[in-house]
């Protein structure tokens, strides 16, 4: 028996379909009101002028689209120098890792040793571990060789903490990659070095740029290890600055910190563009395997 | 640094040997590993040994003593502590009503994701905003969001005849459920793409099956669909429960435990323990008792796994 045109409580799938169309779309909408629409009022009070956030009947929308906000965020020292700050620690970070991460991913991927047991048991643990057992002997470390208060000790923080993910993406992108292609090169005469710059790396490109912008994103953001690390005000990071101006409420102007939000969030916005489409696959073996 | 760098541009110049060489080469592999392994075992691997032996010490901030071991006597102090007793029941309410909200709300969505709906791209693309936003910007928008005066919340609950000069996050009864609703907010992508792949990668496999069996829409769910997840849910909702004891950026912003410690989450406690109070020796010891905490939730994880698996 088919149930394709069987009618239930007297109606055809075609009439129940018809029913509950518009519901789905009704809460497929409630949901994305609910996900969206705290990044359009943080958008909306980015634009306010401090008369409108001040006023006793608050609107949703500002009167007009006016950028003084966001030249007075960019204007502020605070937080150009916060700004700045976070820069130079994501690309540093972003720089030792992908070359710390390039060959020990290969091996991973290549080699059947111990290693990767053992490199497989450290990426999961980094993963569950409450930081603050991490921090305090970190601290004291960075303290005894006078790197507190410090964008290099920040730095070391987090290449070292940013790594076993950034290993374990890139070594996955190692292991799609036909080792033939490799063989084949090898049985032409190549050395190494040149197979793996002239057949690895290039079809490892890809790879390595999601890995790349995944550790700048989780360094810039980053807030926990830059707020017991960095005390010295000309040494934070965005996070830090942000957090620490919505904490001194009253005289802060909204607007410009709605701003400066947006600003922050603009390279993780981009980030999430490019990637959007492989984060389903590759999401999907890290929980299985996970 | 700079030598491990130097030692990635140059690996050594040889030629590959066959494929068994290959498979088994433990010499190259710790070559290239090396320059990895050394920043690892210095700044991760040491100091997390320390900080769990720290947790046996009288260590505190700013003395220049050796710290010396005192076996349990921190676990004493913390367990006699309301504050300790407090902050593990509010960590426990949280990790787990977040993590439960957040799976069925993601199931939810997740199933309308994959039904054929018009401008479905857009959708997913606009279900990813909240992961895309840092923690401690989720945090400031929804403290704009909560604001008791001009908060688009209370506004709406206004419009519609409700109290609405509730101060979400200022008041004893409602500041727990609303950083548990923020909580869930910005968890919700990744649960929601995470099942959204596997619900596509069971559809694909069992498609055929199911279409033989005729069985409704809602019975292929239940019967088909659902028992086919099971593993990536079990993986999932473990992993959210332990990254959801463990936060501290979303909550220290939204409310920094407050008020009156309403949302004094594990970590946010041993913080302060640590970097308020100087007291370092029992900070690493709430970690301890958190690893364990941890633990406890992997060791019902690999067992619900293996079940699944015979």
């Amino acid at each position: 028996m088919s149930t394709q045109t069987a009618p239930r409580n007297g109606l055809s799938q075609k009439q129940r379909r018809m029913i509950s169309r518009p519901l789905q779309y009704l809460v497929l909408a409630g949901y994305l009101v609910f996900l969206a629409f705290p990044l359009l009022f943080l958008l909306s009070t980015s634009f306010k002028t401090s008369r409108e956030l001040n006023s006793p009947v608050p609107q949703l929308l500002p009167e007009s689209l006016e950028f003084t906000n966001y030249v007075s965020a960019i204007q502020t020292a605070d937080l150009l120098t916060a700004g700045r700050n976070s820069l130079i620690v994501a690309l540093a970070t972003t720089v030792i890792v992908t070359l710390l991460s390039l060959p020990a991913a290969y091996a991973l991927a290549r080699f059947k040793t111990k290693l990767r047991g053992l490199a497989t048991g450290w990426i999961l643990l980094s993963q569950v571990f409450p930081f603050i057992l991490i921090i305090i002997p970190l601290y004291i470390i960075l303290q005894q060789i006078g790197l507190i208060d410090s964008l290099v000790g920040l730095v070391v923080v987090y290449a070292v903490w940013s790594l076993p993910f950034a290993l374990w993406m890139l070594r996955g992108y190692v292991a799609g990659i036909p080792v033939d292609l490799e063989e084949a090169g090898a049985v032409d005469g190549a050395s190494r070095p040149r197979i793996l710059r002239t057949i690895v790396l290039p079809l490892l490109a890809p790879g390595l740029v999601a890995t790349s912008l995944f550790t700048f994103i989780s360094s810039w953001n980053e807030f926990f290890f830059a707020l017991v690390l960095i005390q010295d005000p000309d040494l934070q990071t965005l996070p830090l600055t942000l957090a620490r101006f919505i904490g001194a409420e009253g005289q802060v102007q909204l607007g410009q910190l709605a701003a400066a939000s947006l600003l922050a969030t603009i390279p993780s916005l981009v980030f999430f563009a490019i990637i959007q489409r492989r984060l389903t696959s590759g999401l999907l073996s890290g929980a299985v395997k996970g | 640094m700079s030598t491990n760098m130097a030692s990635v541009s140059a690996p050594p110049e040889r030629p590959i040997k066959r494929r068994k060489t290959r498979k088994s080469g433990g010499r190259d592999a710790w070559i290239l590993v090396l320059p990895t392994l050394l920043p690892v075992v210095l700044f991760s691997i040491y100091p997390l040994a320390q900080g769990v032996l720290l947790g046996f010490t009288d260590a505190r901030a700013g003395l220049n003593v050796e710290p010396t071991f005192n076996g349990l006597e921190n676990y004493q102090e913390l367990f006699g502590y309301d504050l300790f007793w407090e902050s593990f029941q509010i960590g426990l309410i949280w990790a787990f009503s977040v993590t439960i909200l957040q799976f069925f709300a993601s199931l939810g969505l997740a199933l309308l994701l994959n039904m054929d709906l018009r401008l479905r791209w857009l959708a997913r693309t606009l279900v990813l905003i909240p992961w895309a936003i840092p923690p401690v910007i989720v945090a400031i928008m929804w403290r704009l969001m909560l604001d008791p005066s001009f908060g688009p919340v209370n506004q709406a609950l206004g419009a519609v005849g409700l109290p609405d000069n509730i101060n979400w996050l200022g008041d004893f009864s409602t500041a727990l459920p609303a950083v548990i609703v923020v909580g869930v907010w910005s968890g919700m992508p990744q649960t929601t793409i995470t099942l959204l792949a596997g619900i596509q990668s069971v559809q694909a496999e069992l498609h055929e099956a199911a279409a033989i069996d005729g069985a409704g829409s809602w019975g292929r769910f239940i019967h088909v669909t659902l028992p086919a997840l099971k593993p990536i849910i079990i993986a999932i909702t473990t992993l959210d429960l332990i990254w959801n004891f463990n936060s501290f950026a979303l909550v220290f912003v939204l409310t920094a435990g407050g008020p009156g410690g309403q949302t004094m989450l594990p970590m946010l406690f041993a913080y302060n323990e640590a970097f308020r109070y100087g007291e370092f020796g029992l900070a690493s010891a709430m970690g301890n008792v958190m690893v364990v905490v941890i633990a406890i939730f992997l060791v019902v994880y690999l067992r619900a796994q293996t079940r699944e698996r015979k």
